[in-house]
């Protein structure tokens, strides 16, 4: 077991953990967590992306003793419970950029990065090619490009 | 996964130290290879020797004629430093091509470097343009260091700290992506360095990362697309496999050749 303390969503959090528990299960099972999925569980499919340290990456592909001293932000993290949704999550409901939703956490974070070092204004083809690591397998993708493209131009008005 | 002890060092010294004491540690860094391998439970380490967290180690800078990258340098860092870009932009397009965003968020040269996938990228790049690859006991060139799939000349204990690369007048590099997997099904990096041209290619040798010498002897002679009509690469020992025949690589390698040389010469 391996003592970790990090920041989750900006409450401090310590926990004992089995060295080889994935920051995905972490997050998941210690934590209740749940808005975070795991959907390949090989590192391809993206439903299971967070920012650490304000960098999106892939929870499942990450042990949560390498967090230990870090930050994390999940998709619970993006709003408050009965707060608005951040523009990213609106911008999915407004423009029905999802249908099943099981990967729409890992969009929504995505996007988030992606907006974070790209700015507010971004083309279709940028951002298709950005969702490289996110696979949907209901929407074809169309509405969630436009989903983003307005999440990003709302969040530059937000900030 | 099976269970393993986890160690933080803080010192390229104190790893070394880890991994002399224990004989199957493996060093972890961005952990985008290792972690899915362990979880298959294709390797089992009872130790792994985390080296994200020592300082200095994922620097990039210039020292005099090199462009020099710390070991634990990520993807996304290489991508976007304005150091790289300034120096080789072909290495900087190179690392904004792995993977996808995340993988680069986390995954890092030393480790691709270590590792030695027949399909990485970073290999091809390496091999082209003459790097050498510096560890914690000793130097070495990105011929000597490359030893077949999977296979690297360092030692049990030996840890990759940074890799130096001298400037090339002109380089490139162009891939054809594994329509499912994404990696390269073939990476051909092409650099015209002072002294000659190196040809290196990824994804298609059986044994892994190869210099394509017909296209090099081609290119010394004049540094133009137009060189290589009639130039063909063999394809005896290349792969084959469901995703493309050792024939369908080899025309591949001729075609991605070409094309990376006309994107060094508009650069």
């Amino acid at each position: 077991m391996a003592k970790i303390s990090l920041i989750v969503n900006g409450n401090p959090v310590n926990a004992n953990v089995d060295s080889r528990t994935l920051l995905v299960q972490f997050l998941r099972e210690n934590l209740r967590l749940t808005g975070t999925h795991v959907g390949c569980d090989t590192s391809q499919c993206g439903a299971c992306v967070v920012h650490l340290d304000g960098k999106a990456v892939k929870s499942c592909t990450t042990l949560a003793v390498m967090a230990d001293g870090h930050e994390v932000r999940t998709i619970e993290g993006l709003a408050a419970d009965g707060a608005p949704l951040h523009p990213m999550q609106e911008a999915f409901r407004e423009h029905h950029g999802l249908q099943c939703g099981f990967c729409t956490p890992g969009m929504i974070m995505t996007a988030v990065d992606l907006v974070n070092r790209k700015g507010h204004d971004l083309s279709d083809h940028v951002i298709r090619e950005e969702l490289e690591g996110n696979l949907c397998r209901c929407t074809g993708y169309q509405n969630i490009v436009t989903s983003i493209a307005a999440g990003a131009k709302a969040m530059g008005k937000s900030a | 996964m099976y269970e393993f002890k986890y160690h933080r060092p803080a010192t390229v010294r104190q790893a070394a130290n880890l991994l002399v004491k224990n004989e199957d540690a493996k060093v972890i860094a961005g952990g985008h290879t290792l972690v899915p391998v362990m979880k298959q439970r294709l390797a089992s380490p009872p130790h792994l020797v985390d080296l994200s967290h020592i300082e200095g180690l994922d620097t990039i800078e210039m020292k005099g004629r090199s462009l020099v990258i710390g070991a634990t340098a990520k993807h996304a860092a290489v991508a976007t430093s304005a150091v790289v870009g300034e120096a080789i932009p072909a290495l900087a397009e190179l690392a904004g091509g792995i993977g996808d965003p995340a993988v680069r968020h986390k995954g890092t040269i030393g480790g691709s470097l270590a590792n030695n996938d027949p399909t990485a990228d970073y290999p091809a790049a390496v091999l082209a343009l003459g790097a050498t690859i510096v560890t914690n006991k000793r130097r070495l060139k990105a011929e000597e260091f490359f030893q077949g799939l999977f296979s690297t000349a360092l030692e049990n204990d030996e840890i990759i700290t940074k890799v130096m690369f001298p400037l090339p007048k002109k380089a490139a590099y162009i891939k054809f992506r594994n329509q499912a997997s994404r990696y390269a099904l073939v990476g051909v990096f092409v650099a015209k360095r002072p002294s000659d041209v190196r040809v290196a290619v990824t994804g298609a040798g059986s044994d892994g990362v190869f210099r394509a010498t017909a296209f090099e002897e081609a290119l010394k002679k004049r540094f133009s697309h137009k060189v290589l009509d009639g130039v063909s690469a063999s394809a005896d020992g290349l792969n084959s496999d469901l995703h493309g025949s050792a024939e369908y690589r080899a025309h591949l390698i001729g075609v991605l050749t070409r094309r990376a040389v006309e994107a060094a010469t508009a650069k």
